[in-house]
C-alpha cells in the first residue's frame, strides 16, 4: 500500500507548564509551602484548559527535588481526572527523572537528556528511559555546550538520533528534540538570530528525521519582556506561528492564554516577526518602543447602538436573550438579582419572560433555530451566574431544588453516532425551562432504561439517523412496555418517518404513546402538551386516530405495490452497453491513504443547502440568502458559519483521511468479484448487490436494476474494475469543540459538528472528483463547476451501503476489510455499521458511462433467501439487517409457516 | 543475545494455528479439597504460621498434584502451559513468612512443569509443547495508595517490586522456562517493574526468552484496577516489545470480547485471551461448563481477534479440549500494521498526530 501525504503538518500538542517550579512562581511557593492539595489545583486547571501532557518539573535549589517529584506524582496519580493525560517528567537531573518515571503507570516523556557529558552517559540514560518505558526530550546540547546556531543544531540532533536509533533502538517517534528557544530582542546583536535559527534548525531536523517531534520552552523567548505580557504573549503567538509551519509540534506553554494570531493588532504583530525572524536591524528598538502601548488591554471598540442599554433591566435582558449578546448579561443578571427577593425569581420573573418572547417569535416564525440556540446560551450564562445564589439560599433554606416544568431523556440508539439534531432538540427545550438529561450517543436500550428509572423522567426522546436504528428503536418500544414503563416516547432523526413511527414502532409500546416529531421546532408544542393533565388525553387520542389512518393507509398501499420474483427481475436486467464502452484500467490498484488532507482544498466543494436542512432553514443555495422570509437569518448564518470554518480550517481543528483502493473486478450474477490482481485467479473479496423487484407496468421498458449490473460480466471477457472510498473529517471534531468553544456555547457546538459533516461531503465530492480526472482517470478532460458537480453531470457514481442503491449497511464490513479503513482513516464501524466518527462518507466507485443512482426499494422473501444464502447468514439474520426494505412482514411470514 | 531453540518451534505453530494455553491451577487444586497438612507435607511439619492456600508451595510438598495438573492440561491440547508460580515471589511470600523460598518455588514449579513439556514433546513430537513461567502481579499496589487517607502512600515501591521480579524470573528461566509471561495485570506500574526486572534478567543471563503480557481489565468500565484503559495499558507496556499481549481474569468470554476486539486492532504483535469460566455464582463457583465456554470464545476465533486462547478461573481440562476443538479449524489473527506514531498515556491514550 502507498501512503500519500497530501498536507504535512500536524497538530500542535500543548503541554501545560503551570506546574514547573522554575516556570511558576505560584507553584514554587506551594511546592515550598508543603501545600500539596493547592499544586494539584493548578494541575487540574492545566488539563481543563486544554494542556494535553503535563509537565511536571521540581528543580529548584532549596527543594529536595525527589522528594518532591515523587510526592507530587503519586498523589497525581490518586486523582483521575488530573492523571487521564501524560506526564512529562522534567528535570535537568537524571535522579529526579528515574525517581519520577518509578512512579508513573502510564507512558511518560522524560525531559530531558543530552549529550552535555559524553556520549556514554547518554546511551546509558536513553537505554533506561526505553526501559521505563518513555519518549525523550533530547535538547540540543553537546561535549562543547549548548547549541545556539542552526547548523549546530541539526548537526547535534542529527548525531544524537543516529546514537538513539542505532545503538539504543529508540523508536524514532518517540523522540522529541528540543533545539533551545533563546531569548531574542535583548539588546545583544548576536541574539537576533535566536528565533530564526530554531524555525530553521526545525525545518532541516525534521526534513532529515519526519518521524521525530520537535518541542521548545516558547516562553523563553520573551524573558526581555518580563512585565508585559500582551507582548510577550503576541511574540509567542508569532513564534509559534511560524515555528509550527517549519514543523514544531509541541511545546510547553499555558494552555489556558494563548492569543490567537490573527486577533493581534496588525502593527504588534509585525513589529515580533521583525524581531523574531530577525527581520531589520532596528527591529528590537522599534518593538521596545511600542512595547508600552500594548501594554494595557488594547481591546478593540466598537461602535454599536447602545440605546437599548438605557431601558429598564428587565427589557435588557429580554433584548440580550433575543439579540443572543453575552457581553452584559452578568452585569444585568446580578442587577436583577439585586432588585429581587429571590435568585430564583430572576429566573422565573425576567429571564423565563425574556425566553417567553424567543419563543413567541419562534413560534410566529419571526425567529430561527440559529437565534433560538444562541438565546439558549445566554440563557444558560445568566442560569449560571445565578447558580452559587441559588445553592447558597437553597442551603440556607434547606429547600429542594424547584423541580423544572419536566424531565426529558434523550439519547441517540445503540449503534448510532449522530446527534446534531438531537442536541438542537435537547437545546431548545433547555430553553423552555425543560431538563434535559442527554445520555449521548450509541447508548444501548438497557442504560437508556435505567437512566429513565433512575431520573423519574416524564418522556423519553430517541435519535437516529441509519436504518438500522429504526430496529432499535422498535425495541427499546417493546422493552418499554415490557418492563411497565408509561411515559410517551418521542422518536426524531433523519431516517425516522411518521409512517415508520405509525406501523412499526407504535404497535410495540401500547401503555403511553409513541410520537415522532422530526422538527425542533415542534418538540416545545409536543412536550408541553404530554405535559399538561389538561392537554395530553385529547393531544394523545389525535394522535392515536391519525396513527391508525396512516397504518391504514399504509397496508393498503402495500398491498398495490406488487412485486415479481427476483428470477423475473434478473432476466430484465439493466443491460449497460459493453461493445461500446472499454473499461479503463486506473492508475494503480490496491489502495492508497491520505492522511491530513488540507482542509482548504475542501471548502469550494462543499454543498450548503443541506448545512441550512441542518438548521430548519429550507431553500437552495444560494437563492436561500435571498429569501424573503430566511434570507436575512439565511445570511447571518452563513457569515457565522464562514468565520468558523476559517478558524477550523486555519486551525487545523480537524483532521481529514482517507483511503481510496481499486480492484480488477467482475460481476457473477447479482455479485459483484473483486480480485487481488490483474490475473483474476485469486478472489479477495464479493461484493453482494440488491435488485430491483417492483412490479412496473410492462408496456414501460424499464430494466430491474443492481449495482452489479454495471460491472462486466465474468462471461464478457472484458477486464473491468471497481473502486471503492472512505473519507473522514471527523477526527478532532470532540477535542476542537471542548478545547475552542465554552461549554454554554450550543450554537458553535453544534454548528462545528454541521461543518465538519459538510467538509466530510465536500471531502467525498472532491475525491471522487481526483479519482476521475487521475487516480482512475477515466475522465481526464471532465471540466465540471461546483454546482455541475453537486447536480451530478459527471460520468460514474459513488453508492454508499446502507443508502438506496445497496440499502445493506453491513456491506461497509467487506470495504473495510479490502481496503484496511480503519488503520488508514481511524474510520470504526459500529454493531450497526455506522461510521466513527460520524462525520465520514464511504462508498463504491463505478465508472461505467450508464452506471447511475436509483433505489432498489421494497424487496420480497425469495430475493432475501437468496440473498442470505450469498451472504452466509440465516433468513432471521438477513431480515433483521434488510427490515427497512422488506416487502412483508417477517413475523407473520413466520408464524404463518408454524400454522 | 542468545534465544531458546524453542523460539522458533513457538514462532513456527503461531503462525499456523491459534495457540492453546492451559486453564486454571487453582480450581485444579480446590478438587483435591487439600488440608493444612497436606500443604506442609514433612518439611515444614513446624512451620510457624498455617501455609494452606499458599498454592505454589505445592511445588515442593506436593509435586506429584501439581505435575499431575499440567499432564492433564497437556492431553486436553493445551500447547502452552504455565508454572505453578503465579504469587512465588517476597512480597507474596510474606504472607506466610516464606520470602526466603521463593527461588527455590521457582526452581522446583519450573522443573515439575519441563518435565512434563519433555513427556509431551514425546509422545507428541509434531505438537511442540512450551513453558511460560508465571508471574503475577503481586498482592500489592504500587500506584495507588491502600490508605484512603493518604493517597500519597505506597505499599510498595518499583524497586522493591523490580527486586523480587528479578529474583523470580531468574529462577524461572534456570528452571528451564520458554516463555516469561507477566499476567493478571491489574495495576501497569507493577507491570513495568515486572518488564524491566525480565530485561535485566536477559542482561544478566546472556538470553532472552519471548515475553507474554496479559492484563486484567476489572469491570465493565473497561479499565484496569489502577484506572487505564485497554489502550492506555498497551501503549504503557509496549516497549518491551512482547510477543503477544491480551487480556485474563476478572471477566467472563462474554464481557471480555469488546476488550479483546480493541486490542486486536491496535495490537501490533499477537493477542492472547484467557477469559474465566463465566461470572462466579452466589456461591463464589464458575458454572459456566467447557461447551459453553468454547461456544462463547469460538467467534474470536472466528473474527481473526487471536492468536492464543485458554481460561483463567473455573476452567479445567475439559474448558481446554473444548475450546480446542472449536478454535481448531480458525486461522490465526494477523497482526496490523500500525501506523508509528508517537502514542503516549495516562490513564486514557494520547497519541501525537
Amino acid at each position: 500500500m502507498t501512503t500519500e501525504t497530501t498536507s504535512a503538518s500536524t497538530t500542535f500538542i500543548n503541554v501545560g507548564e503551570r506546574t514547573n517550579v522554575t516556570g511558576s512562581a505560584k507553584f514554587r511557593k506551594l511546592i515550598e509551602a508543603n501545600d500539596y492539595n493547592a499544586a494539584l489545583t493548578v494541575a487540574r486547571q492545566q488539563v481543563e484548559s486544554g494542556a494535553q501532557i503535563i509537565d511536571v518539573n521540581m528543580d529548584e535549589g532549596l527543594l529536595d527535588s525527589e522528594k518532591a517529584m515523587i510526592t507530587f506524582l503519586n498523589l497525581m496519580a490518586a486523582e483521575p481526572d488530573i492523571s487521564r493525560v501524560p506526564v512529562m517528567i522534567d528535570s535537568s537531573k537524571w535522579n529526579v527523572i528515574e525517581a519520577g518515571l518509578k512512579c508513573v503507570q502510564g507512558k511518560a516523556i522524560v525531559n530531558s537528556i543530552s549529550m552535555k557529558e559524553g556520549e556514554k552517559q547518554f546511551l546509558e540514560q536513553a537505554t533506561k528511559v526505553l526501559r521505563y518505558g518513555a519518549a525523550v526530550v533530547v535538547m540540543a546540547f553537546d561535549e562543547q555546550g549548548q547549541a545556539d546556531t542552526i547548523e549546530r543544531k541539526v548537526e547535534i540532533c542529527s548525531r544524537a538520533y543516529k546514537l538513539l536509533t542505532e545503538q539504543v533502538g529508540f523508536p524514532p517517534e518517540d523522540i522529541i528534540f528540543d533545539p533551545n528557544i533563546f531569548a531574542v530582542a535583548t539588546g545583544i546583536e548576536e541574539h537576533n538570530g535566536y528565533g530564526i535559527a530554531f524555525i530553521e534548525a526545525t525545518r532541516e531536523i525534521k526534513r532529515r528525521h519526519p518521524l521525530v517531534h520537535i518541542s521548545g520552552g516558547v516562553s523563553n523567548l520573551s524573558f526581555s519582556f518580563r512585565g508585559n505580557e500582551p507582548v510577550r504573549e503576541a511574540m509567542h503567538s508569532v513564534f509559534l506561528y511560524h515555528a509550527i509551519q517549519a514543523g514544531m509540534d509541541m511545546g510547553i506553554v499555558n494552555a489556558g492564554q494563548l492569543t490567537i494570531y490573527d486577533d493581534i493588532p496588525v502593527e504588534l504583530r509585525e513589529l515580533c516577526e521583525d524581531v523574531i525572524l530577525n527581520k531589520r536591524a532596528d527591529a528590537t528598538d522599534r518593538l521596545l518602543e511600542a512595547a508600552s502601548k500594548f501594554k494595557g488591554d488594547g481591546a478593540k471598540k466598537q461602535e454599536k447602538d447602545l440605546k437599548w442599554r438605557d431601558t429598564p433591566v428587565g427589557d435588557r435582558l429580554t433584548h440580550s436573550l433575543v439579540h443572543g449578546i453575552t457581553e452584559f448579561i452578568e452585569v444585568d443578571t446580578e442587577e436583577a438579582r439585586q432588585q429581587a427577593d429571590k435568585p430564583l425569581h430572576v429566573i422565573e420573573g425576567p429571564l423565563m419572560a425574556g425566553m417567553n418572547v424567543v419563543g413567541d417569535l419562534f413560534g410566529a416564525g419571526k425567529m430561527f433555530l440559529p437565534q433560538v440556540v444562541k438565546s439558549a446560551r445566554v440563557m444558560k450564562q445568566a442560569v449560571a451566574y445565578l447558580q452559587p445564589y441559588l445553592e447558597a439560599e437553597k442551603k440556607a433554606s434547606g429547600l429542594t431544588e424547584k423541580p423544572a416544568a419536566g424531565k426529558i431523556l434523550m439519547a441517540t440508539v445503540k449503534g448510532d453516532v449522530h446527534d446534531i439534531g438531537k442536541n438542537i432538540v435537547g437545546v431548545v427545550l433547555q430553553c423552555n425551562n425543560y431538563e434535559v438529561i442527554d445520555l449521548g450517543v450509541m447508548v444501548p436500550a438497557a442504560k437508556i432504561l435505567d437512566a429513565a428509572k433512575k431520573h423519574d423522567v416524564d418522556i423519553i426522546g430517541l435519535s437516529g439517523l441509519i436504518t438500522p436504528s429504526l430496529d432499535e428503536m422498535c425495541f427499546l418500544a417493546a422493552e418499554m412496555e415490557r418492563e411497565g414503563f408509561s411515559v410517551p416516547l418521542l422518536i426524531g432523526g433523519a431516517t425516522t418517518s411518521r409512517v415508520h413511527t405509525a406501523v412499526k414502532i407504535s404497535p410495540n409500546y401500547t401503555r403511553d404513546q409513541v410520537i415522532h416529531v422530526n422538527d425542533a421546532s415542534r418538540a416545545v408544542g409536543v412536550v408541553s402538551k404530554l405535559l399538561s393533565n389538561n392537554d395530553k388525553p385529547a393531544y394523545i387520542a389525535e394522535i392515536r386516530s391519525d396513527y391508525v389512518k396512516v397504518r391504514d393507509a399504509h397496508l393498503r398501499s402495500e398491498a398495490n405495490k406488487s412485486r415479481i420474483t427476483v428470477a423475473t427481475a434478473r432476466a430484465n436486467k439493466f443491460k449497460s452497453d459493453w461493445n461500446a464502452h472499454a473499461p479503463v484500467k486506473p492508475s494503480f490498484l490496491g489502495c492508497r491513504t491520505f492522511k491530513q488532507y488540507d482542509l482548504g482544498e475542501l471548502v469550494p466543494y462543499i454543498d450548503w443547502t443541506p448545512f441550512f436542512q441542518t438548521w430548519e432553514l429550507t431553500g437552495r443555495y444560494p437563492a436561500i440568502l435571498d429569501d424573503n422570509v430566511v434570507g436575512p437569518e439565511a445570511k447571518k448564518l452563513f457569515a457565522d458559519a464562514q468565520a468558523l470554518l476559517a478558524r477550523i480550517v486555519k486551525e487545523k481543528w480537524l483532521t481529514a483521511n482517507a483511503v481510496v483502493g481499486f480492484w480488477p473486478a467482475n460481476c457473477a450474477g447479482d455479485d459483484i468479484e473483486v480480485y487481488g490482481d490483474d490475473t483474476r485467479k485469486t478472489k479477495i473479496a464479493t461484493l453482494h448487490t440488491l435488485r430491483q423487484q417492483i412490479a412496473r407496468d410492462p408496456s414501460r421498458d424499464r430494466s430491474h436494476t443492481a449495482l452489479a449490473d454495471f460491472i462486466a460480466p465474468k462471461d464478457s471477457g472484458l477486464a473491468d474494475y471497481i473502486g471503492g472510498f472512505a473519507v473522514t473529517t471527523g477526527h478532532g471534531e470532540d477535542e476542537a469543540i471542548e478545547k475552542h468553544i465554552a461549554k454554554t456555547d450550543d450554537y458553535n457546538r453544534i454548528m462545528v459538528k454541521a461543518l465538519a459533516d459538510r467538509l466530510a461531503e465536500a471531502f467525498a465530492e472532491r475525491m471522487h472528483q481526483r479519482v476521475r480526472k487521475e487516480l482512475w482517470g477515466y475522465g481526464k478532460d471532465e471540466n465540471l463547476s461546483a454546482t455541475d458537480l453537486i447536480l451530478e453531470r459527471y460520468r460514474g457514481i459513488r453508492p454508499a451501503p446502507g443508502y438506496p442503491a445497496q440499502p445493506d449497511h453491513t456491506e461497509k464490513a467487506t470495504l473495510w476489510s479490502l481496503m484496511n479503513s480503519e488503520t488508514a482513516t481511524g474510520i470504526t464501524l459500529t454493531e450497526s455499521y455506522a461510521m466513527w466518527p460520524g462525520s465520514s462518507v464511504s462508498g463504491l466507485y463505478f465508472s461505467h458511462p450508464d452506471s447511475h443512482y436509483f433505489g432498489v426499494g421494497k424487496i420480497e422473501r425469495d430475493q432475501v433467501e437468496d440473498y442470505a444464502r450469498r451472504k452466509g447468514w440465516s433468513i432471521a439474520t438477513c431480515e433483521r439487517w434488510l427490515a427497512p426494505v422488506l416487502n412483508y412482514d417477517p413475523i407473520a411470514v413466520k408464524a404463518a409457516a408454524a400454522e | 543475545m542468545k534465544t531458546l531453540a524453542s523460539l522458533a518451534k513457538l514462532n513456527t505453530a503461531a503462525d499456523k494455528r491459534i495457540l492453546i494455553i492451559d486453564g486454571a491451577m487453582g480450581t485444579m487444586i480446590q478438587r483435591y479439597k487439600l488440608t493444612e497438612a497436606d500443604y506442609r507435607g514433612e518439611r515444614f511439619k513446624t512451620w510457624h504460621r498455617d501455609v494452606k492456600g499458599n498454592n505454589e508451595l505445592l511445588s515442593l510438598t506436593r509435586p506429584d498434584i501439581i505435575g499431575k495438573i499440567h499432564d492433564q492440561y497437556l492431553e486436553a491440547g493445551a500447547d502452552i502451559i504455565e508454572t505453578n508460580t503465579f504469587n512465588a515471589q517476597r512480597v507474596s511470600m510474606a504472607d506466610y513468612g516464606m520470602e526466603d523460598l521463593s527461588r527455590e518455588l521457582n526452581l522446583a514449579s519450573a522443573k515439575i512443569a519441563c518435565e512434563m513439556r519433555d513427556k509431551w514433546n514425546k509422545l507428541t513430537p509434531d505438537k511442540p509443547r512450551f513453558v511460560a513461567g508465571a508471574v503475577g502481579p503481586t498482592n500489592r499496589t504500587s500506584s495507588m495508595s491502600p490508605d484512603v487517607n493518604n493517597p500519597g502512600y505506597r505499599a510498595v515501591n518499583f524497586d522493591e517490586l523490580r527486586t523480587v521480579y528479578k529474583e523470580q524470573v531468574i529462577a524461572l528461566i534456570e528452571g528451564g522456562c520458554d516463555i516469561i509471561i507477566i499476567e493478571t495485570i491489574f495495576d501497569t506500574l507493577n507491570a513495568k517493574a515486572a518488564g524491566f526486572a525480565t530485561l535485566e534478567a536477559f542482561d544478566e543471563l546472556g538470553m532472552t526468552l519471548p515475553i507474554m503480557l496479559s492484563g486484567t481489565i476489572t469491570d465493565a468500565s473497561g479499565r484496569t484496577l489502577s484506572g487505564q484503559t485497554g489502550e492506555a495499558f498497551w501503549y504503557s507496556m509496549r516497549h518491551l516489545k512482547p510477543w503477544s499481549v491480551g487480556l485474563n481474569c476478572a471477566l467472563g468470554a462474554e464481557l471480555m470480547r469488546p476488550y479483546i476486539a480493541e486490542l486486536s486492532h491496535m495490537a501490533d504483535t499477537r493477542v492472547s485471551a484467557y477469559p474465566n469460566a463465566g461470572l462466579p455464582n452466589v456461591m463464589g463457583e464458575y458454572d459456566e461448563t467447557g461447551e459453553e465456554m468454547a461456544c462463547k470464545v469460538e467467534p474470536w476465533a472466528a473474527d481473526g481477534l487471536i492468536n492464543v486462547i485458554g481460561g483463567c478461573c473455573g476452567s479445567t481440562p475439559d474448558h481446554i479440549s473444548h475450546i480446542r476443538e472449536h478454535v481448531a479449524k480458525y486461522k490465526p489473527r494477523v497482526a496490523p500494521v500500525i501506523e508509528p506514531k508517537m502514542r503516549l498515556s495516562g490513564l486514557e491514550p494520547f497519541v501525537a498526530r
